[in-house]
């Protein structure tokens, strides 16, 4: 009956074992489609952001950087908003 | 030209490989289609006993490749459709005794003939994957609305691609469309969203796919069927006809959708 009422009332329902399965297999498959380890990953986030930081300054709490999957091919997006020169 | 040569894969086993290549040939064959099977499982023949030929066999591929046989002598006929043949895989061999370009040989000489063949490959992304893939033209990807096998087929369609074999097309085989409703289990749109690559069939769970194999006797020869009705639509599909898919409301009757509707997922996390 509560969940009835949740759900005529628009609440959140937790996320179905359907939805936390495809969330895991997204997440995996960046890793596996890249042949990268998460750890690699962020190694080698941390080895370009340290070689930006050469030219231009940036605050580094600010920055993303994520594998997108479009169809079946990765790119790695970098969105760094860069500081003005102090 | 003649044939075109179609090997069903995917990666992970016991997802129904053998069953769906039997079950597409039996479709094929009922549509008058002239088609060949080949068990490209060397050390775990099963296409024989899906197909009811297990008391047939004289000769297999191995012998073929070896010598000891001619192609035709190895090619076992089906007992209700005139123009289905099987190539039986070896039993007491491996892998290794059967190369890619044996594979090529063989279907080269079956192309003119024929109109499909169809290569049932081994689980794995080994050399028996390779000799699978080897002559094949298009590649159907089976796979469970089940993480492991979806993983497994992600790893499948990357080595297609590194092969210029790929993409593929998908079939999601074993769907139970009252868990996807409860959301217990991921959707075909859900497996299609994560692999990226183009569907070609829904096969729903269904008894008779178990029952039908007991007799040696493919589900798509049982009209009853839905799985063997999946199976026809996806030998429609190969065969160039736009058939639609099965939708999530069908097989829901208009108690089930109220109660549904009214009280969501009957089994949320808690």
């Amino acid at each position: 009956m509560q969940h009835l009422i949740d759900r005529l009332m628009g609440r959140n329902t937790p996320p179905s074992s359907a939805q936390i399965a495809k969330e895991r297999l997204q997440l995996v498959l960046v890793h596996d489609r890249l042949d990268l380890a998460p750890d690699k990953l962020k190694e080698m986030e941390e080895e370009i952001l340290d070689v930006i930081s050469k030219y231009v300054h940036f605050d580094r709490s600010n920055v993303a950087i994520t594998v997108e999957q479009r169809k079946r091919n990765s790119w790695l997006v970098a969105d760094i908003p860069l500081k003005a020169d102090e | 030209m003649g044939a075109r040569v179609i090997t069903v894969t995917s990666g992970k086993g016991g997802v129904g490989k053998t069953t769906v290549t039997a079950n597409i040939c039996v479709a094929l064959a009922a549509m008058g289609k002239k088609v060949v099977a080949i068990d490209a499982d060397i050390g775990l023949r099963n296409l024989d006993v899906i197909l009811g030929l297990e008391n047939r066999i004289v000769y297999d591929i191995v012998d073929v490749v070896e010598g000891r046989c001619k192609l035709r002598q190895a090619m076992i006929k089906h007992k209700a459709y005139s123009e289905l043949y099987l190539i039986p895989a070896a039993q007491t061999r491996d892998k290794t005794a059967v190369s890619p370009s044996d594979m090529l040989d063989i279907t080269a000489k079956l192309r003119e003939e024929y109109d499909f063949i169809l290569i049932d490959s081994p689980a794995g992304i080994e050399r028996g994957f390779r000799n699978a893939v080897a002559p094949s033209d298009e590649v159907l990807i089976v796979a469970n609305p089940e993480v492991s096998s979806v993983r497994d087929a992600d790893r499948i369609i990357g080595l297609l691609e590194a092969e210029e074999k790929g993409p593929g097309k998908l079939i999601v085989n074993r769907v139970k469309m009252d868990m996807i409703r409860r959301g217990e289990m991921l959707s075909m749109d859900d497996v299609v969203d994560i692999l990226a690559i183009s569907l070609i069939g829904v096969v729903p769970e269904d008894d008779e796919v178990l029952t039908s194999s007991n007799r040696g006797e493919p589900a798509a020869g049982n009209s009853n069927s839905k799985a063997g009705q999946a199976f026809r639509n996806i030998a429609r599909r190969l065969n160039g006809e736009e058939v639609p898919f099965m939708s999530l409301d069908q097989s829901e009757g208009f108690v089930q959708r109220l109660v549904r509707l009214l009280f969501g997922t009957t089994n949320s996390a808690s």
